[in-house]
Protein backbone atom coordinates (compact mmCIF):
# COMPACT_ATOMS: atom_id res chain seq x y z
CA UNK A 1 0.00 0.00 0.00
CA UNK A 2 2.70 2.39 1.00
CA UNK A 3 4.46 1.74 -2.17
CA UNK A 4 1.44 1.98 -4.50
CA UNK A 5 1.03 5.59 -2.59
CA UNK A 6 4.60 6.45 -3.01
CA UNK A 7 4.70 5.23 -6.43
CA UNK A 8 0.84 7.30 -7.39
CA UNK A 9 2.49 10.21 -5.86
CA UNK A 10 5.80 10.57 -7.52
CA UNK A 11 3.55 10.28 -10.42
CA UNK A 12 1.48 12.88 -9.80
CA UNK A 13 4.53 15.08 -8.88
CA UNK A 14 6.09 14.61 -11.99
CA UNK A 15 2.61 15.56 -14.15
CA UNK A 16 2.54 18.39 -12.39
CA UNK A 17 5.77 19.50 -13.50
CA UNK A 18 4.65 18.19 -17.13
CA UNK A 19 1.46 20.73 -16.30
CA UNK A 20 3.41 23.22 -15.53
CA UNK A 21 5.17 23.26 -19.09
CA UNK A 22 1.70 22.38 -20.56
CA UNK A 23 0.46 25.57 -19.58
CA UNK A 24 2.68 27.81 -21.77
CA UNK A 25 1.41 25.63 -24.29
CA UNK A 26 -2.10 26.40 -23.87
CA UNK A 27 -1.85 30.10 -23.19
CA UNK A 28 -0.47 30.89 -26.44
CA UNK A 29 -2.47 28.37 -28.16
CA UNK A 30 -5.45 30.03 -26.59
CA UNK A 31 -4.74 33.06 -27.38
CA UNK A 32 -3.11 32.78 -30.83
CA UNK A 33 -4.87 29.29 -32.28
CA UNK A 34 -0.49 28.18 -32.92
CA UNK A 35 0.91 25.49 -31.46
CA UNK A 36 3.92 27.26 -29.84
CA UNK A 37 7.05 25.07 -30.22
CA UNK A 38 9.30 27.27 -28.54
CA UNK A 39 7.73 26.72 -25.14
CA UNK A 40 10.71 24.49 -24.72
CA UNK A 41 13.38 26.81 -25.36
CA UNK A 42 11.88 29.43 -23.52
CA UNK A 43 12.04 27.23 -20.58
CA UNK A 44 15.61 26.96 -21.58
CA UNK A 45 15.87 30.22 -21.77
CA UNK A 46 14.33 31.15 -18.71
CA UNK A 47 16.08 28.86 -16.84
CA UNK A 48 19.41 29.68 -17.92
CA UNK A 49 19.03 33.60 -17.03
CA UNK A 50 17.22 33.01 -13.72
CA UNK A 51 20.02 30.20 -12.90
CA UNK A 52 22.96 32.75 -13.90
CA UNK A 53 21.10 35.98 -12.48
CA UNK A 54 21.10 34.19 -9.14
CA UNK A 55 24.50 33.46 -9.06
CA UNK A 56 25.38 36.67 -9.83
CA UNK A 57 22.87 38.39 -7.69
CA UNK A 58 23.79 36.61 -4.50
CA UNK A 59 27.06 36.84 -4.76
CA UNK A 60 26.80 40.73 -5.54
CA UNK A 61 23.97 41.27 -2.50
CA UNK A 62 25.84 38.25 -0.33
CA UNK A 63 22.07 37.15 0.47
CA UNK A 64 20.49 34.17 -1.10
CA UNK A 65 16.55 35.18 -0.23
CA UNK A 66 17.47 38.79 -1.90
CA UNK A 67 19.71 37.54 -4.26
CA UNK A 68 16.80 34.88 -5.76
CA UNK A 69 14.32 37.81 -5.53
CA UNK A 70 16.37 40.33 -7.74
CA UNK A 71 17.16 37.38 -9.84
CA UNK A 72 13.59 36.18 -10.32
CA UNK A 73 12.54 39.55 -11.07
CA UNK A 74 15.43 40.03 -13.45
CA UNK A 75 14.13 36.79 -15.04
CA UNK A 76 10.55 38.11 -15.20
CA UNK A 77 12.05 41.56 -17.34
CA UNK A 78 13.91 39.55 -19.15
CA UNK A 79 11.07 36.81 -20.72
CA UNK A 80 8.85 39.87 -20.97
CA UNK A 81 11.72 41.73 -22.92
CA UNK A 82 11.95 38.36 -24.95
CA UNK A 83 7.89 38.17 -25.48
CA UNK A 84 8.29 42.09 -27.26
CA UNK A 85 11.15 41.32 -29.39
CA UNK A 86 9.00 38.14 -30.69
CA UNK A 87 6.38 40.20 -31.56
CA UNK A 88 8.20 43.08 -32.96
CA UNK A 89 10.83 40.78 -35.20
CA UNK A 90 8.05 38.06 -35.85
CA UNK A 91 4.28 37.84 -35.35
CA UNK A 92 3.96 41.42 -36.20
CA UNK A 93 4.68 40.26 -39.80
CA UNK A 94 2.38 37.40 -39.65
CA UNK A 95 -1.06 39.08 -38.66
CA UNK A 96 -3.88 37.10 -40.54
CA UNK A 97 -1.64 34.53 -42.32
CA UNK A 98 -2.06 30.74 -42.11
CA UNK A 99 -2.26 28.61 -39.09
CA UNK A 100 0.73 26.69 -40.82
CA UNK A 101 3.18 29.99 -41.50
CA UNK A 102 2.95 30.66 -38.07
CA UNK A 103 3.44 27.51 -36.58
CA UNK A 104 6.80 27.01 -38.95
CA UNK A 105 7.18 30.86 -37.01
CA UNK A 106 7.34 28.87 -33.94
CA UNK A 107 9.51 26.36 -34.82
CA UNK A 108 12.37 29.21 -36.23
CA UNK A 109 11.76 31.05 -32.70
CA UNK A 110 12.81 27.70 -31.44
CA UNK A 111 16.07 27.56 -32.78
CA UNK A 112 17.02 30.94 -32.31
CA UNK A 113 16.03 31.08 -28.61
CA UNK A 114 17.94 27.72 -28.61
CA UNK A 115 20.95 29.09 -30.22
CA UNK A 116 21.18 33.11 -28.13
CA UNK A 117 20.27 31.26 -24.95
CA UNK A 118 23.41 29.49 -25.16
CA UNK A 119 25.27 31.95 -26.67
CA UNK A 120 24.45 35.00 -23.94
CA UNK A 121 24.10 32.93 -20.86
CA UNK A 122 26.76 29.76 -21.90
CA UNK A 123 26.02 26.56 -22.64
CA UNK A 124 27.21 24.48 -19.35
CA UNK A 125 25.17 23.12 -16.90
CA UNK A 126 24.16 24.93 -13.89
CA UNK A 127 22.32 25.10 -10.46
CA UNK A 128 19.49 26.85 -9.49
CA UNK A 129 19.33 26.65 -5.77
CA UNK A 130 16.24 28.51 -4.94
CA UNK A 131 16.45 27.13 -1.15
CA UNK A 132 13.85 24.68 -1.41
CA UNK A 133 13.87 22.14 1.43
CA UNK A 134 15.23 18.64 0.11
CA UNK A 135 15.09 16.69 3.53
CA UNK A 136 12.46 13.89 2.42
CA UNK A 137 9.37 13.65 4.78
CA UNK A 138 7.51 10.37 5.92
CA UNK A 139 3.71 10.59 6.23
CA UNK A 140 1.55 8.50 7.79
CA UNK A 141 3.92 6.35 9.19
CA UNK A 142 0.49 5.69 12.07
CA UNK A 143 -1.21 4.34 8.94
CA UNK A 144 0.60 1.82 7.54
CA UNK A 145 3.91 -0.43 7.72
CA UNK A 146 6.68 1.97 6.41
CA UNK A 147 4.51 5.52 5.82
CA UNK A 148 5.16 6.94 3.15
CA UNK A 149 8.52 9.02 1.66
CA UNK A 150 7.42 12.90 0.07
CA UNK A 151 10.19 15.41 -1.29
CA UNK A 152 8.84 18.59 0.55
CA UNK A 153 9.61 20.87 -2.79
CA UNK A 154 8.11 18.55 -4.44
CA UNK A 155 4.74 19.68 -2.36
CA UNK A 156 5.57 23.42 -2.92
CA UNK A 157 5.92 23.08 -6.41
CA UNK A 158 2.30 21.63 -6.22
CA UNK A 159 1.08 24.71 -4.25
CA UNK A 160 2.91 26.56 -7.00
CA UNK A 161 1.70 25.25 -10.18
CA UNK A 162 -2.01 25.31 -8.73
CA UNK A 163 -1.36 28.46 -7.87
CA UNK A 164 -0.61 29.29 -11.24
CA UNK A 165 -3.31 27.75 -12.66
CA UNK A 166 -5.96 29.24 -10.79
CA UNK A 167 -4.95 32.76 -11.62
CA UNK A 168 -4.58 32.00 -15.06
CA UNK A 169 -8.04 30.01 -15.24
CA UNK A 170 -9.81 33.19 -13.47
CA UNK A 171 -7.77 35.70 -16.05
CA UNK A 172 -8.96 33.82 -18.50
CA UNK A 173 -12.70 33.39 -17.70
CA UNK A 174 -13.27 36.54 -15.94
CA UNK A 175 -11.20 39.47 -17.23
CA UNK A 176 -11.56 41.68 -19.90
CA UNK A 177 -7.94 41.24 -21.47
CA UNK A 178 -8.70 37.13 -20.78
CA UNK A 179 -11.54 37.49 -23.10
CA UNK A 180 -9.41 39.86 -25.67
CA UNK A 181 -7.16 36.73 -25.92
CA UNK A 182 -10.23 33.98 -26.42
CA UNK A 183 -11.38 36.60 -28.89
CA UNK A 184 -8.16 36.86 -30.83
CA UNK A 185 -7.77 33.31 -31.19
CA UNK A 186 -11.36 32.92 -32.76
CA UNK A 187 -10.79 35.27 -34.97
CA UNK A 188 -7.63 37.57 -35.36
CA UNK A 189 -8.99 39.95 -38.15
CA UNK A 190 -12.49 40.80 -36.47
CA UNK A 191 -10.64 41.25 -32.86
CA UNK A 192 -8.77 43.36 -34.79
CA UNK A 193 -11.83 45.30 -36.17
CA UNK A 194 -13.29 45.88 -32.65
CA UNK A 195 -10.46 47.65 -31.87
CA UNK A 196 -8.62 45.21 -30.20
CA UNK A 197 -4.69 45.98 -30.40
CA UNK A 198 -3.50 42.78 -31.37
CA UNK A 199 0.34 43.43 -31.01
CA UNK A 200 -0.41 43.92 -27.27
CA UNK A 201 -2.41 41.59 -26.80
CA UNK A 202 0.53 38.71 -28.06
CA UNK A 203 3.07 40.57 -25.85
CA UNK A 204 0.82 39.93 -23.28
CA UNK A 205 0.43 36.07 -24.14
CA UNK A 206 4.24 35.78 -24.38
CA UNK A 207 5.14 37.26 -21.26
CA UNK A 208 2.84 35.32 -19.52
CA UNK A 209 3.71 32.06 -21.41
CA UNK A 210 7.38 33.41 -20.61
CA UNK A 211 6.39 33.48 -16.99
CA UNK A 212 5.05 30.27 -17.30
CA UNK A 213 7.87 28.72 -18.23
CA UNK A 214 9.95 30.58 -15.99
CA UNK A 215 8.46 28.48 -12.95
CA UNK A 216 8.50 25.81 -15.22
CA UNK A 217 12.33 26.15 -15.49
CA UNK A 218 13.07 27.22 -12.24
CA UNK A 219 11.50 23.86 -10.42
CA UNK A 220 12.71 21.72 -12.99
CA UNK A 221 15.78 23.29 -13.00
CA UNK A 222 16.34 22.61 -9.15
CA UNK A 223 15.27 19.33 -9.15
CA UNK A 224 17.37 18.40 -12.32
CA UNK A 225 19.90 21.04 -13.21
CA UNK A 226 19.72 23.65 -15.93
CA UNK A 227 20.91 21.84 -19.75
CA UNK A 228 20.12 21.74 -23.24
CA UNK A 229 18.29 18.92 -22.58
CA UNK A 230 15.72 21.15 -20.70
CA UNK A 231 14.64 22.26 -23.59
CA UNK A 232 13.35 18.54 -25.26
CA UNK A 233 11.56 18.32 -21.83
CA UNK A 234 9.01 19.87 -23.64
CA UNK A 235 7.93 17.49 -25.79
CA UNK A 236 7.07 15.27 -23.19
CA UNK A 237 4.46 17.80 -22.47
CA UNK A 238 2.99 17.88 -25.98
CA UNK A 239 1.02 14.83 -24.70
CA UNK A 240 -0.55 16.28 -21.82
CA UNK A 241 -1.75 19.29 -23.57
CA UNK A 242 -2.86 17.33 -26.31
CA UNK A 243 -4.73 15.15 -23.74
CA UNK A 244 -6.13 17.88 -21.35
CA UNK A 245 -7.10 19.66 -24.37
CA UNK A 246 -5.23 22.36 -26.18
CA UNK A 247 -7.63 25.29 -25.25
CA UNK A 248 -8.07 24.37 -21.99
CA UNK A 249 -5.75 25.46 -18.60
CA UNK A 250 -7.05 23.18 -16.12
CA UNK A 251 -7.02 20.57 -18.96
CA UNK A 252 -3.47 21.05 -19.05
CA UNK A 253 -2.95 20.01 -15.41
CA UNK A 254 -5.30 17.26 -15.19
CA UNK A 255 -3.66 15.60 -18.37
CA UNK A 256 -0.30 16.56 -16.66
CA UNK A 257 -1.46 14.53 -13.73
CA UNK A 258 -2.91 11.07 -16.04
CA UNK A 259 0.05 11.32 -17.76
CA UNK A 260 2.33 11.37 -14.69
CA UNK A 261 0.40 9.16 -12.98
CA UNK A 262 -0.01 6.69 -15.90
CA UNK A 263 3.27 6.50 -16.24
CA UNK A 264 5.06 5.67 -13.11
CA UNK A 265 2.16 2.88 -12.08
CA UNK A 266 2.30 1.47 -15.45
CA UNK A 267 6.05 1.42 -15.23
CA UNK A 268 6.61 -0.56 -11.59
CA UNK A 269 3.47 -2.57 -12.00
CA UNK A 270 3.45 -3.31 -16.15
CA UNK A 271 6.75 -2.85 -16.56
CA UNK A 272 7.98 -6.31 -15.48
CA UNK A 273 5.29 -8.12 -18.01
CA UNK A 274 6.83 -5.92 -21.38
CA UNK A 275 10.60 -5.98 -20.69
CA UNK A 276 10.43 -2.09 -18.90
CA UNK A 277 10.74 1.44 -20.68
CA UNK A 278 7.24 1.73 -20.62
CA UNK A 279 7.72 5.05 -19.19
CA UNK A 280 9.11 6.06 -22.61
CA UNK A 281 5.91 5.98 -24.80
CA UNK A 282 3.36 5.36 -22.52
CA UNK A 283 2.35 9.03 -22.74
CA UNK A 284 2.55 9.34 -26.79
CA UNK A 285 0.80 6.16 -26.99
CA UNK A 286 -1.85 7.58 -24.72
CA UNK A 287 -2.02 10.98 -26.60
CA UNK A 288 -2.45 8.80 -29.55
CA UNK A 289 -5.71 7.41 -28.27
CA UNK A 290 -7.11 10.24 -27.82
CA UNK A 291 -6.16 11.84 -31.29
CA UNK A 292 -8.34 8.95 -33.09
CA UNK A 293 -11.49 9.19 -30.79
CA UNK A 294 -11.56 12.42 -28.76
CA UNK A 295 -8.95 15.56 -30.38
CA UNK A 296 -10.15 18.27 -28.82
CA UNK A 297 -9.17 16.15 -25.37
CA UNK A 298 -10.55 15.95 -22.12
CA UNK A 299 -11.54 19.56 -21.86
CA UNK A 300 -10.93 21.50 -25.33
CA UNK A 301 -13.45 23.31 -26.73
CA UNK A 302 -14.84 21.77 -29.53
CA UNK A 303 -14.61 22.70 -33.18
CA UNK A 304 -17.56 24.27 -34.43
CA UNK A 305 -18.79 23.12 -37.79
CA UNK A 306 -22.38 24.39 -38.64
CA UNK A 307 -23.84 22.73 -41.51
CA UNK B 1 -20.16 63.56 -62.15
CA UNK B 2 -18.37 66.69 -63.96
CA UNK B 3 -15.80 68.70 -62.35
CA UNK B 4 -18.28 71.55 -61.92
CA UNK B 5 -20.52 69.61 -59.90
CA UNK B 6 -17.75 68.30 -57.87
CA UNK B 7 -15.95 71.43 -56.59
CA UNK B 8 -19.96 72.69 -56.26
CA UNK B 9 -20.15 69.57 -53.88
CA UNK B 10 -16.69 70.15 -52.26
CA UNK B 11 -17.52 73.33 -51.64
CA UNK B 12 -21.48 73.05 -50.23
CA UNK B 13 -19.92 70.45 -47.67
CA UNK B 14 -17.03 72.52 -45.95
CA UNK B 15 -15.55 69.82 -43.64
CA UNK B 16 -17.38 66.84 -44.69
CA UNK B 17 -18.31 64.14 -42.05
CA UNK B 18 -16.13 61.16 -44.04
CA UNK B 19 -14.55 61.89 -47.04
CA UNK B 20 -12.16 59.70 -48.88
CA UNK B 21 -10.48 61.26 -51.79
CA UNK B 22 -9.42 59.67 -55.17
CA UNK B 23 -8.01 56.70 -53.07
CA UNK B 24 -6.07 53.80 -54.23
CA UNK B 25 -5.89 50.25 -53.08
CA UNK B 26 -2.67 47.82 -54.15
CA UNK B 27 -2.65 44.15 -52.70
CA UNK B 28 0.54 42.43 -52.50
CA UNK B 29 2.11 45.49 -53.57
CA UNK B 30 0.88 44.19 -57.74
CA UNK B 31 -2.91 43.75 -57.80
CA UNK B 32 -4.68 47.28 -58.12
CA UNK B 33 -7.97 46.84 -56.43
CA UNK B 34 -9.52 50.54 -55.97
CA UNK B 35 -8.17 52.84 -58.73
CA UNK B 36 -9.02 56.14 -57.38
CA UNK B 37 -12.34 56.21 -55.22
CA UNK B 38 -13.49 59.21 -53.51
CA UNK B 39 -16.99 59.09 -51.94
CA UNK B 40 -18.49 61.27 -48.72
CA UNK B 41 -20.76 60.46 -45.99
CA UNK B 42 -22.90 63.54 -44.29
CA UNK B 43 -23.20 63.19 -40.54
CA UNK B 44 -26.34 60.52 -39.64
CA UNK B 45 -27.01 59.62 -43.10
CA UNK B 46 -26.93 56.06 -44.57
CA UNK B 47 -24.95 55.68 -47.27
CA UNK B 48 -25.04 52.58 -49.19
CA UNK B 49 -21.95 51.50 -51.69
CA UNK B 50 -23.48 49.43 -54.47
CA UNK B 51 -21.92 46.70 -57.15
CA UNK B 52 -21.30 43.08 -58.07
CA UNK B 53 -18.61 40.75 -56.43
CA UNK B 54 -15.45 41.70 -56.67
CA UNK B 55 -16.26 45.53 -57.73
CA UNK B 56 -14.23 46.44 -54.57
CA UNK B 57 -17.00 47.40 -51.97
CA UNK B 58 -15.13 45.56 -48.91
CA UNK B 59 -11.84 47.13 -50.03
CA UNK B 60 -13.08 50.51 -49.55
CA UNK B 61 -14.66 49.70 -46.54
CA UNK B 62 -11.50 47.90 -45.24
CA UNK B 63 -9.49 51.15 -46.60
CA UNK B 64 -11.49 53.36 -44.24
CA UNK B 65 -10.98 51.33 -41.01
CA UNK B 66 -7.35 50.23 -41.82
CA UNK B 67 -8.08 46.89 -41.56
CA UNK B 68 -5.97 46.29 -45.24
CA UNK B 69 -2.37 45.55 -43.74
CA UNK B 70 -3.96 42.15 -42.44
CA UNK B 71 -4.13 41.26 -46.19
CA UNK B 72 -1.34 42.71 -47.40
CA UNK B 73 -3.43 45.41 -49.14
CA UNK B 74 -2.03 49.12 -48.94
CA UNK B 75 -3.33 52.19 -49.78
CA UNK B 76 -1.47 53.91 -52.32
CA UNK B 77 -2.64 57.10 -53.23
CA UNK B 78 -5.07 59.85 -51.67
CA UNK B 79 -6.21 60.03 -48.60
CA UNK B 80 -8.89 59.65 -46.05
CA UNK B 81 -10.65 61.87 -43.71
CA UNK B 82 -12.72 61.69 -41.05
CA UNK B 83 -14.18 65.09 -39.30
CA UNK B 84 -11.34 66.75 -40.73
CA UNK B 85 -8.99 64.36 -39.90
CA UNK B 86 -6.81 61.84 -41.70
CA UNK B 87 -6.99 58.82 -40.67
CA UNK B 88 -5.15 56.70 -43.11
CA UNK B 89 -2.47 55.99 -41.32
CA UNK B 90 -4.35 54.81 -37.93
CA UNK B 91 -4.98 51.55 -36.23
CA UNK B 92 -7.98 50.10 -36.20
CA UNK B 93 -7.84 50.46 -32.50
CA UNK B 94 -7.33 54.43 -32.92
CA UNK B 95 -9.82 54.26 -35.62
CA UNK B 96 -12.07 52.57 -33.11
CA UNK B 97 -11.34 55.03 -30.29
CA UNK B 98 -12.36 58.14 -32.75
CA UNK B 99 -15.53 56.38 -33.25
CA UNK B 100 -15.32 54.31 -36.53
CA UNK B 101 -16.00 50.91 -36.54
CA UNK B 102 -16.16 48.38 -38.91
CA UNK B 103 -18.70 45.31 -38.98
CA UNK B 104 -16.94 42.80 -41.37
CA UNK B 105 -18.37 40.27 -44.20
CA UNK B 106 -19.65 37.34 -42.91
CA UNK B 107 -20.00 38.22 -39.30
CA UNK B 108 -16.76 37.21 -38.09
CA UNK B 109 -18.36 36.75 -34.37
CA UNK B 110 -15.82 34.93 -32.12
CA UNK B 111 -17.67 31.09 -32.37
CA UNK B 112 -16.14 29.74 -29.12
CA UNK B 113 -17.52 33.18 -26.83
CA UNK B 114 -20.96 33.68 -25.85
CA UNK B 115 -23.00 35.80 -27.37
CA UNK B 116 -23.00 38.29 -24.61
CA UNK B 117 -18.78 37.62 -24.18
CA UNK B 118 -19.00 38.83 -27.80
CA UNK B 119 -20.62 41.96 -27.11
CA UNK B 120 -18.45 42.78 -24.32
CA UNK B 121 -15.19 42.56 -26.71
CA UNK B 122 -16.83 45.17 -28.39
CA UNK B 123 -15.94 47.50 -25.51
CA UNK B 124 -12.40 46.80 -25.14
CA UNK B 125 -11.47 50.21 -25.86
CA UNK B 126 -13.69 51.81 -23.65
CA UNK B 127 -12.86 52.47 -20.03
CA UNK B 128 -15.71 52.67 -18.19
CA UNK B 129 -17.59 51.37 -15.51
CA UNK B 130 -19.02 47.94 -14.64
CA UNK B 131 -22.18 50.12 -14.33
CA UNK B 132 -22.20 51.69 -17.60
CA UNK B 133 -21.41 48.20 -19.65
CA UNK B 134 -24.04 46.58 -18.48
CA UNK B 135 -25.95 49.68 -19.49
CA UNK B 136 -24.60 49.35 -22.76
CA UNK B 137 -25.57 45.62 -22.72
CA UNK B 138 -29.15 46.25 -22.25
CA UNK B 139 -29.15 48.96 -24.89
CA UNK B 140 -28.03 46.80 -27.50
CA UNK B 141 -30.41 44.09 -25.77
CA UNK B 142 -32.91 46.54 -26.14
CA UNK B 143 -32.37 46.75 -30.55
CA UNK B 144 -31.87 43.13 -30.33
CA UNK B 145 -34.29 41.24 -28.68
CA UNK B 146 -33.36 37.56 -29.93
CA UNK B 147 -29.41 38.41 -28.72
CA UNK B 148 -31.09 38.47 -24.94
CA UNK B 149 -32.58 35.29 -25.18
CA UNK B 150 -29.22 33.88 -26.73
CA UNK B 151 -26.95 35.43 -24.79
CA UNK B 152 -25.30 32.66 -22.81
CA UNK B 153 -25.35 30.56 -26.18
CA UNK B 154 -21.90 29.80 -27.72
CA UNK B 155 -21.79 32.64 -30.75
CA UNK B 156 -20.49 29.34 -33.27
CA UNK B 157 -23.88 27.87 -32.83
CA UNK B 158 -26.20 30.04 -33.18
CA UNK B 159 -28.14 31.18 -36.60
CA UNK B 160 -26.67 33.66 -39.40
CA UNK B 161 -29.11 36.19 -38.45
CA UNK B 162 -28.06 36.48 -34.91
CA UNK B 163 -25.09 36.48 -35.43
CA UNK B 164 -24.96 39.47 -37.83
CA UNK B 165 -27.19 40.81 -35.04
CA UNK B 166 -24.32 39.59 -32.15
CA UNK B 167 -21.76 41.56 -34.78
CA UNK B 168 -23.59 44.81 -35.08
CA UNK B 169 -24.46 44.47 -31.26
CA UNK B 170 -20.76 44.44 -30.87
CA UNK B 171 -19.69 47.22 -33.31
CA UNK B 172 -22.49 49.35 -31.23
CA UNK B 173 -20.48 48.32 -27.56
CA UNK B 174 -17.93 50.68 -28.90
CA UNK B 175 -20.18 53.10 -29.03
CA UNK B 176 -19.36 54.31 -32.34
CA UNK B 177 -20.37 57.37 -34.73
CA UNK B 178 -20.15 55.43 -37.78
CA UNK B 179 -20.42 51.90 -38.63
CA UNK B 180 -18.85 50.86 -41.69
CA UNK B 181 -21.19 47.35 -42.58
CA UNK B 182 -19.97 44.90 -44.90
CA UNK B 183 -22.87 43.36 -46.69
CA UNK B 184 -25.34 42.79 -43.84
CA UNK B 185 -27.42 40.78 -45.94
CA UNK B 186 -24.96 37.99 -46.83
CA UNK B 187 -26.71 34.67 -46.80
CA UNK B 188 -29.59 35.41 -45.21
CA UNK B 189 -33.17 35.29 -45.53
CA UNK B 190 -35.06 37.85 -46.64
CA UNK B 191 -37.26 38.56 -43.84
CA UNK B 192 -34.26 38.44 -41.47
CA UNK B 193 -32.30 40.94 -44.52
CA UNK B 194 -35.71 43.26 -43.74
CA UNK B 195 -35.20 42.85 -39.69
CA UNK B 196 -31.57 43.72 -39.77
CA UNK B 197 -32.21 46.93 -42.09
CA UNK B 198 -34.98 48.24 -40.07
CA UNK B 199 -32.88 48.18 -37.14
CA UNK B 200 -30.16 49.86 -38.85
CA UNK B 201 -32.21 52.39 -39.73
CA UNK B 202 -33.40 52.32 -35.92
CA UNK B 203 -29.73 52.69 -34.99
CA UNK B 204 -29.42 55.79 -37.34
CA UNK B 205 -32.58 57.76 -36.73
CA UNK B 206 -32.53 57.59 -32.79
CA UNK B 207 -28.79 56.84 -31.46
CA UNK B 208 -27.38 59.14 -34.59
CA UNK B 209 -25.18 56.51 -35.70
CA UNK B 210 -24.28 56.73 -39.75
CA UNK B 211 -23.61 54.17 -41.90
CA UNK B 212 -21.36 53.29 -44.72
CA UNK B 213 -22.89 49.93 -45.84
CA UNK B 214 -21.56 47.61 -48.95
CA UNK B 215 -24.16 45.59 -50.39
CA UNK B 216 -25.41 43.44 -53.30
CA UNK B 217 -28.74 43.64 -52.48
CA UNK B 218 -29.24 46.81 -54.30
CA UNK B 219 -33.09 46.79 -53.81
CA UNK B 220 -33.19 46.49 -50.26
CA UNK B 221 -29.99 49.19 -49.90
CA UNK B 222 -31.70 51.66 -51.32
CA UNK B 223 -34.77 51.35 -49.80
CA UNK B 224 -33.32 52.30 -46.42
CA UNK B 225 -30.31 54.27 -47.70
CA UNK B 226 -30.19 58.04 -48.19
CA UNK B 227 -27.68 58.23 -50.88
CA UNK B 228 -25.88 55.41 -52.97
CA UNK B 229 -22.00 54.89 -54.76
CA UNK B 230 -22.26 52.16 -57.57
CA UNK B 231 -18.92 50.44 -57.86
CA UNK B 232 -17.76 48.88 -60.93
CA UNK B 233 -14.04 47.31 -61.11
CA UNK B 234 -12.36 49.34 -58.58
CA UNK B 235 -13.92 52.71 -59.20
CA UNK B 236 -17.60 54.92 -58.43
CA UNK B 237 -19.17 54.65 -61.68
CA UNK B 238 -22.39 56.82 -60.69
CA UNK B 239 -24.04 58.11 -57.28
CA UNK B 240 -27.00 60.08 -56.59
CA UNK B 241 -29.38 60.19 -53.67
CA UNK B 242 -31.35 56.67 -52.91
CA UNK B 243 -34.64 57.39 -54.61
CA UNK B 244 -33.30 59.04 -57.76
CA UNK B 245 -30.72 55.81 -58.34
CA UNK B 246 -33.48 53.39 -57.47
CA UNK B 247 -35.62 55.12 -60.03
CA UNK B 248 -32.71 55.30 -62.72
CA UNK B 249 -33.37 53.04 -65.59
CA UNK B 250 -29.84 51.96 -65.81
CA UNK B 251 -29.26 51.07 -61.97
CA UNK B 252 -32.72 49.38 -62.57
CA UNK B 253 -31.50 47.30 -65.65
CA UNK B 254 -28.26 46.47 -64.58
CA UNK B 255 -29.04 45.53 -60.54
CA UNK B 256 -32.27 45.26 -60.05
CA UNK B 257 -32.94 42.98 -63.49
CA UNK B 258 -35.70 45.33 -63.99
CA UNK B 259 -35.79 46.69 -67.50
CA UNK B 260 -38.51 48.95 -68.41
CA UNK B 261 -40.40 46.48 -70.98
CA UNK B 262 -41.15 43.63 -68.79
CA UNK B 263 -38.99 40.74 -69.82
CA UNK B 264 -35.96 40.94 -71.87
CA UNK B 265 -34.09 38.47 -73.96
CA UNK B 266 -30.14 37.78 -72.32
CA UNK B 267 -29.04 38.97 -76.06
CA UNK B 268 -30.58 42.44 -75.52
CA UNK B 269 -29.08 43.44 -72.69
CA UNK B 270 -27.06 46.44 -72.72
CA UNK B 271 -23.19 45.94 -71.85
CA UNK B 272 -22.37 48.54 -68.98
CA UNK B 273 -21.61 52.09 -70.76
CA UNK B 274 -19.20 53.06 -67.81
CA UNK B 275 -19.28 56.89 -67.58
CA UNK B 276 -15.58 58.67 -68.06
CA UNK B 277 -14.51 60.77 -64.79
CA UNK B 278 -11.54 62.83 -65.57
CA UNK B 279 -11.68 63.46 -61.98
CA UNK B 280 -12.29 61.10 -59.94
Amino acid sequence: MGFFLETFLGGLMTGLLYALIGLGFVLIFKASGVFNFAQGAMVLVAALAMARFSGWATEALGSMVLGNVLAFLMSVAFMIAVAIVIERLVLRHLVNQELTTLLMATLGITYVLDGLGQMVFGSSVYTIDVGMPKEPLFLFEGVFEGGMLINPDDLIAAGVAATLVATLALLFQYTKVGRALRAVADDHQAAQSVGIPLGRIWVVVWAVAGIVALVAGIVWGSKLGVQFSLSTVALRALPVVILGGLTSVPGAIIGGLIIGVGEKVSEVYLGPFVGGGIEVWFAYVLALVFLLFRPEGLFGEKHIDRV
Amino acid sequence: MTMNTATEAAAQAAAPYLSINNVEVIYNHVILVLKGVSLQVEQGSIVALLGANGAGKSTTLKSISNLLHAERGDVTKGSIEFKGARIDQMTPNELVRRGVIQVMEGRHCFGHLSIEENLLTGAYTRKISRGELNANLEKVYHYFPRLKTRRSSQAGYTSGGEQQMCAIGRALMAKPEMILLDEPSMGLAPQIVEEIFEIVKDLNTKEKVSFLLAEQNTMVALRYADFGYIMENGRIVMEGEAKELAANEDVKEFYLGLAGEGRKSFREVKHYRRRKRWLS
